[in-house]
């Protein structure tokens, strides 16, 4: 059954910050292998949807189930899991005291998932794949935006995580480097990796989703596949959205 | 000049013992009240902030020789007074008291700074890998916020060497109270306050240097 695939459960999502309704009872499945692209205008929500999914932003009310965990049920082990969420942020956040290796290796050695050895050995790999095996022992201030960006994806897979949130991932790069970015996200996505990606990049939207969501002012107008969504827009806000970003 | 250094030199610098004595305690307990209020601060409660913020609020609003006073003689005539108790400080233990509630008032603001001014993204990113907050804390987002803060500890550890002479007013057997008495005997205040002033700034001089050395060290091979 189809429902078994459920790797993302979102039912009637609000979020308020203050008097501020930012989520507006959004529902939302998720499915195992599935390349979710979430659109919209600034400020309709669509980062805070994502940071509820792995709790950093707490739910006002509704459900979100990952997996089988209730993320905003305060005796869910939150910490726990994360683990298995990846997120990456839109300015990258690389830990600033420690080199590249390093801020691979923090998290699973610090959470027990591997020894030292087989994290290092782990992170050289995932390093290798994002391309930046050379920059091991390089700080993040001395990376250009697009190698922090992959090494930043790369510290998220090396918890191999079952599920990968991208917050706006190619906003804060030059143009010239977002390439780079999303041909990892690329890979990974061929790889079956599960993945929540809020972007502006229609582009990778229209090529690599699975599904795209179209959220405005803390709802989903519109969801559908990149095909129905962006050569078939029904909602007259998604139509002018397009028009403006195309 | 000359007479009072050889007469009453050793006696000077044994009071200048008694200083860094004191302030060592001091500090040592003030940076212990300056870390757990300073953390207080930070962390997402409530009731934490709200007594951090009055313990700062309080400190910096009273004169470290009230508090002196207040300490020394103030609490032992009230424990007198309500519960008939024959408690008494030492005028190093009042003194003791005094300088780490005051340097941790000051410590607990360069904490709660130094960890604000660091980008909510580092706890973000740690707290997204399934680190704890503390554990966030203590491998991200301290390391960075403490170098940021080593130049403004080093500061608050200056002024408490220097607040250990309001202790005087005490009795404590500092440097000022020993000037006073050196100048008492000889009437020779300029000289002796002189010789003080020098004692003063020589090892406030080298405390300087060890904490540039220290700086040097832990921004070593970092950017």
């Amino acid at each position: 059954m189809a429902e078994n695939n459920v790797k993302i459960h979102v039912e009637n999502l609000k979020k308020k910050f203050g008097n501020n309704d930012v989520l507006n009872g959004i529902s939302v499945d998720i499915h195992l292998g599935e390349v979710v692209c979430v659109i919209g205008p600034s400020g309709s929500g669509k980062s805070t949807f994502l940071r509820c999914l792995n709790g950093l932003e707490s739910a006002s009310s509704g459900e979100i189930l990952v997996g089988e965990h209730r993320i905003n049920d305060k005796k869910t082990n939150i910490n726990k899991v994360r683990e298995n969420i990846g997120m990456v942020f839109q300015h990258f956040n690389l830990f600033a005291n420690m080199n590249v290796i390093d801020n691979l290796m923090l998290a699973p050695v610090d959470l027990k998932k591997a020894t030292k050895e087989e994290a290092r050995e782990t992170a050289m790999k995932l390093l290798e794949t994002v391309g930046l095996a050379d920059k091991a022992e390089s700080f993040p201030s001395q990376l250009s935006g697009g190698q922090k960006q992959r090494v930043a994806i790369a510290r998220a897979l090396a918890m191999s995580p079952d599920i990968m949130l991208f917050d706006e991932p190619t906003s804060a790069l030059d143009p010239e480097m977002v390439g780079e970015v999303l041909a990892v996200m690329k890979d990974l996505a061929k790889n079956g990796m599960t993945m929540v990606v809020v972007t502006h990049e229609m582009g990778f939207a229209r090529e690599v989703a699975d599904r795209v969501l179209f959220i405005d002012e803390g709802v989903v107008l519109e969801e559908g596949t990149p095909d129905e969504i962006f050569t078939n827009p029904k909602h007259p806000r998604t139509i002018d959205f397009l028009n403006k970003v195309l | 000049m000359v007479q009072i250094l050889s007469m009453y030199g050793p006696m000077l610098l044994a009071a200048m013992g008694q200083t860094l004595l004191l302030a060592l305690c001091g500090l040592i307990f003030g940076s212990v009240l300056g870390i757990i209020f300073g953390l207080s601060s930070v962390v997402d409660n409530k009731i934490s902030k709200t007594i951090a913020a009055i313990y700062v609020h309080i400190i910096r609003g009273v004169p470290m020789i009230v508090l002196a006073f207040f300490v020394f003689y103030g609490v032992p005539y009230g424990l007198k007074t309500i519960f008939g108790s024959k408690f008494t400080f030492t005028a190093l233990q009042a003194g003791t008291v005094c300088l780490a509630v005051n340097c941790g008032a000051y410590m607990s603001e360069i904490i709660r700074a130094g960890i604000q001014a660091i980008d909510p993204g580092q706890m973000e990113a740690a707290r997204s890998l399934g680190l704890s907050y503390w554990r966030s804390m203590f491998r991200v987002v301290l390391p960075q916020a403490i170098k940021n803060m080593i130049p403004s500890i080093v500061n608050q550890f200056i002024i408490t060497l220097k607040d250990t002479s309001i202790l005087s007013v005490i009795g404590f057997p500092e440097l000022v109270n020993k000037a006073q008495n050196v100048i008492a005997i000889t009437f020779k205040s300029f000289q002796t306050w002189s010789i003080v002033a020098v004692m003063y700034l020589v090892v406030i001089l080298i405390l300087q240097q060890v904490a540039n050395m220290l700086e040097r060290r832990l921004n070593r091979g970092r950017k």
